[in-house]
């Protein structure tokens, strides 16, 4: 039942090609569905913030959102919207902006109230004061939601999978689960985590690319 | 004449006056303190000056011309110096003209002569973490200059600053002053300083603030390094004194 783990790396060898056919699909989902769910997330989050009434009446249900169970919807969705890629995406949306939507809501918050009252001394109007110093003292915030958020859609891509699909290594795994053959199954859950780790590193790489004034010294060099 | 006029402004929060009637004028190329304790709605005169807030009464004019509840016309600095901290110097300073729709390399071009006169030679590049709290006061000072040339609002500035800095940095700030003809309307509640620095005092106190005094320094400028210790500036003090 509990394969070793020479039988584990042996099973990832063996199964190479079809991991990787089935990742591809896998990858393709969640980089569309983070895609839109960070837009979604951050258009969200931009609207709340201009608006305060927005605010006030959708906070509490987007919490909500975040309180059912992706399992539980995700048959939904595939009633909904059939087989294909359509509900896969739509759970990743779900899962994936709200944490970019906390996050950016926050960093708006955040923002010093005298450098933006310096600014509209200046004449700024409000999408200068957005570009100039809520954008930008948002972005470390932002980050730490897309990390949250990178993890969560690949995690959503295979559950959704898992629940209804023609491919993608959610649906491979549910077939190797039938077939008793556990060393497959333990392979491609390191495949998944591998991804998942990958995806995170990736957003740690862009975010030191867009704060390089983070960690510095007096001397400009990085602590 | 008249670079600034402060006219009979009165404003109240809530029900609850915070300046009666104040008057203030600023003339070409003057210092001029407003000294008063903390609280005493000082910053909220330069609301009003700066355009941010809206008097109950009262006007505010730059050069004779009405700029009351305006925003743009005037600039401020404060105690903090607010660079944005993901901008380096030269993009912190040259904030003021990308805010006007200037391109980002005019910008840069048209700021970075203006790095000597300020002492900030060598910091463009630098973000403003990297820099001492007096280089971030130039540089914060060097933002105000670039949005509006010829009048400074300056809310306690240099009150951060160690005294030993500060010392220095009141006489740097008298040489640029005059090198760049610059008027300033100086808040401060400490007594030395506005004496060491300021061609005119208005005294800000009571509530609601009132003006209670004006007390001009007589005393030529650049003023010799122990002014503070001679019995003409114990004598300004005392009368300061009296009149809070």
């Amino acid at each position: 039942m509990l394969p070793s783990p020479i039988e584990v790396m042996q099973a990832f060898v063996s199964e190479f090609p079809l991991l990787l056919e089935n990742s591809v699909i896998t990858l393709q989902e969640a980089f569309i569905g983070l895609f839109l769910g960070v837009s979604v997330g951050f258009a969200v989050a931009v609207l709340m913030d201009t608006f305060g009434l927005l605010y006030k009446a959708f906070y509490p249900l987007l919490i909500i959102t975040q309180t059912i169970p992706s399992v539980a919807i995700a048959p939904l969705l595939v009633l909904w919207f059939g087989y294909e890629m359509t509900p896969k995406i739509v759970l990743i949306v779900i899962s994936t902006f709200f944490p970019v939507t906390v996050g950016l809501l926050d960093g708006f918050r955040s923002a010093d109230k005298d450098a933006i009252g310096l600014l509209r001394s200046m004449g700024a109007n409000r999408i200068k004061v957005f570009r100039y110093i809520k954008f930008p003292s948002a972005l470390p915030q932002l980050f730490s939601g897309l990390r949250i958020a990178a993890a969560y859609s690949v995690v959503g891509a295979v559950i959704s999978e898992w629940l209804g699909g023609f491919g993608g290594l959610g649906v491979y795994m549910t077939r190797v689960k039938k077939a008793f053959a556990f060393d497959k199954m333990f392979a491609v859950i390191f495949l998944i985590s591998a991804i998942s780790l990958a995806l995170m590193a990736l957003v740690g790489f862009a975010e030191k690319k867009c704060m390089p004034y983070r960690n510095l010294n007096k001397k400009g060099e990085k602590l | 004449m008249n670079k600034l006029e402060v006219k009979n402004v009165s404003k109240s929060f809530d029900g609850k006056p915070v300046l009666k009637d104040i008057s203030v004028e600023l003339n070409q190329g003057e210092l001029v303190c407003l000294l008063g304790v903390s609280g005493g709605g000082k910053t909220t005169l330069f609301n009003i000056i700066s355009g941010l807030l809206t008097p109950d009464s009262g006007q505010v004019l730059l050069d004779g011309k009405d700029i009351t509840n305006q925003p743009g016309n005037i600039s401020y600095m404060l105690q903090k110096d607010l660079l944005l901290p993901y901008r380096t110097i030269e993009d912190n300073a040259a904030l003021p003209l990308l805010l006007k729709g200037i391109k980002k390399k005019e910008a840069r071009k048209q700021v970075s002569p203006m790095f000597s006169q300020f002492g900030l030679e060598g910091t463009q590049r630098k973000y403003p973490s990297q820099l001492s709290g007096g280089m971030r006061q130039r540089a914060a000072l060097l933002r105000t200059y670039m949005f509006s040339k010829d009048v400074a609002l300056l809310d306690e500035p240099f009150s951060a600053l160690d005294t030993i800095t500060k010392s220095s940095m009141h006489k740097w700030y008298l040489k640029v002053m005059g090198e760049i003809k610059l008027s300033t309307l100086f808040i401060t509640h400490d007594i030395d300083e506005a004496i060491l620095i300021s061609d005119r005092i208005y005294l800000l106190s009571g509530t609601p603030g009132k003006i209670t005094g004006e007390i001009i320094i007589k005393e030529p400028k650049p003023r010799c390094e122990d002014f503070n210790l001679t019995a003409e500036f114990l004598e300004y003090k005392r009368r300061i004194l009296s009149l809070l």
